[in-house]
């Protein structure tokens, strides 16, 4: 069997994990999650090629970070294909399916033996040609949402089928936002590059640029100086608590309970203000860059963000208590869009998806990236699945984010803030836990520029699952359970 | 509780309105129009027609206490059919061309178009792909353009009342 069967047979039987399956003109690559203990891997020098293609399975790092324990390995294969056809995983293993039919899409790479022929990210001159999957059966009828939703919210489209009440199948129609970003970054120099990854997906700005930064620091051999990756941490956990805040303010106006959206916007809005007066930007753009960070924190930072750490620890629980205790609001989020384990371990979920389902996985803990492995934080996994559990990790997630700020603000050391980027040629990939899951950035740099780059959000393996949790619950839950989840428009259609 | 947390939107967070002069001129550009038609109050319909999702982050935001856009008499409606103003937000993808077009068609005129950010005002970061067909005004007739990455809500809120002027 070759390399790439067999690694498609074990992702099959949960072995391993995809972590993200790309393309360039003639190869896939692919990256993968594997447990440890790991077998030991495969020799540097190339395996024989096997049938179909060339096979040249390239490990990239062998094991990330620090801590006790063994990390579990990212392992990154590539396959040659000349003549653009290579052997569909999703055949075996369903997660791959949307990332298949987007290669087929953008670099007419041909998934031999995909079950589902038609396009995902391309629309096509009539985008409402669309095939959506046939439905039988009596009483049942349709009804499409979108691209434009009633809100202020990204585009896409939702093809409930029901049955009264009751939803029996979701299908998503996504790529309205497709912005031909990997098109766009491939012989980009590294500073427009570097600019495009932060507005791959607004909300996720600092943690797609730090993941694109690592990347590029791994491919040329750059080492950023202590100050910028302790600073980066900061501007991360902020990034988190601001989302997290808002999230959990909306999933309580899906369900009408106006003043827990209230409460929460005005403290996701002080922490907004806060990062805007020590980072210079509301939202963090372009503070981290490869080699390090843009600028230095302005001397009243620490004081400001200690102040809405306190602002938030006092702020914040009342509201907790408030959405614990308002039964109305509870009838709402417990037991609503459950999302089994086992899709959840399928499709490795990351962020709160994973985690509100029994997936213990954070790559800051796990993969351990510095400052991480020098922090003391939890991750909060629960079993439910619902969207109670969904908002629940969140909360515990707001608390951890609170002390994490705290510790890096007592520990991060002065320094320089950025290197020069050497013109070395070659790859790097790296995982970042974004406020919504895991961000994997990989790159080939060549004599300064970027060659080819890819950036895959958390929410290709999170969108799939919506699906899954939508079933079964009534329309008018339909909304809690998407804000619950806050996929991904923009991350996801490239 | 409920007594606890509803004192803590009061005193009031909301914050008064500051007037952009960049955007004050160019809301004057606009003659007093939308004021003369319409009077004080405005419904907004947004779309998304390709953005990162930074600009709208910065749209919610003008619903929050501090900024409490409904005070002005401006507020975001579901439909494209009670609005009065249509707020667009990112490059013009090829694929939300065809969504954004049919909503300006379902708006009851007079209406009015404000391209939000510098993807609306000339796509950004995103102005060589060929996915995107172009900024908002090659698709639409602009009216206000308030440019920013994102603009900032405070920014936005000007570029409102900028709209609403009498001059
Ligand atoms: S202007 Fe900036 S924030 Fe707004 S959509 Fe474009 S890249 Fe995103």
């Amino acid at each position: 069997m070759s390399a790439w069967e067999d690694i498609g047979a074990r992702l099959a039987a949960g072995e391993a994990s995809l972590l993200g399956l790309w393309g360039e003109p003639g190869r896939v690559h692919l990256a993968v999650l594997e447990p440890s203990p790991q077998p030991p891997p495969p020799s540097p020098q190339p395996p024989p090629a096997g049938g179909g293609g060339e096979q040249s399975p390239l490990p990239l790092r062998e094991g990330v970070g620090g801590g006790e324990g063994s990390p579990p390995t990212i392992r990154h294969f590539a396959f040659d294909c000349p003549d653009g056809h290579y052997p569909s995983l999703a055949r075996v293993h369903s997660p791959a399916l949307r990332l298949e039919r987007t290669l087929r899409d953008l670099y007419g790479l041909i998934p031999e033996g995909l079950p589902d022929p038609r396009p995902w990210i391309a629309h096509g001159p009539t985008p409402t040609a669309y095939e959506f999957l046939p439905v039988e059966g009596e009483g049942l009828h349709q009804t499409p949402v979108g691209p434009v939703h009633a809100g202020i919210i990204e585009p896409g489209h939702f093809r409930f089928t029901c049955d009264g009440e009751t939803v029996v199948r979701l299908e998503q129609r996504l790529g309205y936002t497709h912005k031909g970003i990997e098109a766009l970054l491939a012989g980009a120099e590294i500073a427009v590059a570097a600019r495009i990854a932060a507005r791959s997906c607004g909300d996720s700005t600092v943690a797609y640029s730090l993941a694109f930064a690592r990347a590029v620091e791994e491919a040329t051999g750059a080492a950023p100086p202590p100050r910028a990756v302790w600073l980066r941490a900061l501007a991360a956990e902020l990034e988190r608590l601001a989302n997290h805040l808002g999230d959990i303010g909306g999933v309580c106006n899906d369900a009408s309970f106006a003043l827990m959206q209230a409460h929460c916007a005005m403290l996701r809005e002080r922490v907004l203000r806060a990062a805007n007066a020590c980072f210079g930007h509301r939202l963090m753009m372009d503070f981290v860059m490869p080699g390090g960070v843009s600028r230095d924190l302005p001397e009243a930072a620490p004081a400001l963000l200690l102040d809405l750490v306190s602002q938030l620890r006092s702020g914040f629980p009342p509201l907790v208590r408030l959405y614990d205790g308002t039964a109305s609001l509870q009838d709402r989020t417990n037991g609503t869009g459950i999302l089994s384990a086992d899709l959840a371990r399928q499709f490795a979920a990351g962020g709160y998806v994973g985690r509100a389902s029994g997936r213990d996985f954070d790559a800051r803990r796990d993969l351990g990236y510095a400052p991480y492995d020098q922090l003391a934080f939890v991750v909060p996994v629960r079993a439910e699945g619902d969207v109670n559990a969904r908002v629940w990790v969140r909360i515990d997630e707001i608390a951890a984010s609170l002390g994490l700020i705290e510790q890096i603000l007592d520990r991060v050391p002065d320094g320089p803030l950025a290197v020069a980027l050497p013109p070395r040629a070659g790859e790097g990939l790296a995982l970042v836990e974004g406020f919504r899951g895991d961000v994997l950035a990989w790159v080939r740099m060549d004599a300064g520029r970027v060659a080819r780059a890819h950036l895959r959000d958390p929410s290709w393996f999170q969108w799939p699952l919506l699906e899954a949790a939508a079933k079964g619950n009534i329309v008018a839950d339909f909304p809690l359970c998407n804000k619950s989840f806050n996929c991904a428009y923009s991350g996801t259609d490239l | 509780m409920f007594r606890t947390l509803l004192q803590g939107l009061r005193p009031p967070a909301t914050e008064p309105a500051v007037a952009d002069p960049e955007l004050a001129a160019l809301g004057a550009a606009l003659d007093g129009a939308v004021r003369k038609r319409l009077g004080r109050s405005l419904s907004i319909r947004a779309v998304d027609a390709g953005s990162c999702n930074g600009c709208e982050l910065e749209m919610h935001a003008l619903n929050n206490a501090f900024y409490d856009l409904d005070r002005f008499g401006l507020r975001f409606v579901a439909s494209p059919r009670h609005a009065d103003v249509l707020m667009v937000t990112g490059p013009v993808t090829r694929h939300m061309r065809e969504a954004l077009v049919r909503t300006y068609a379902a708006m009851p005129a007079p209406k009015w178009v404000v391209a939000v950010g510098d993807c609306g005002a000339g796509c950004g970061v995103f102005a060589q792909s060929p996915a995107c067909v172009g900024s908002v005004a090659q698709v639409l007739p602009v009216d206000l353009t308030i440019p920013g990455c994102p603009p900032p809500p405070a920014k936005l809120l000007a570029g409102l009342l900028a709209l609403l002027s009498d001059r």
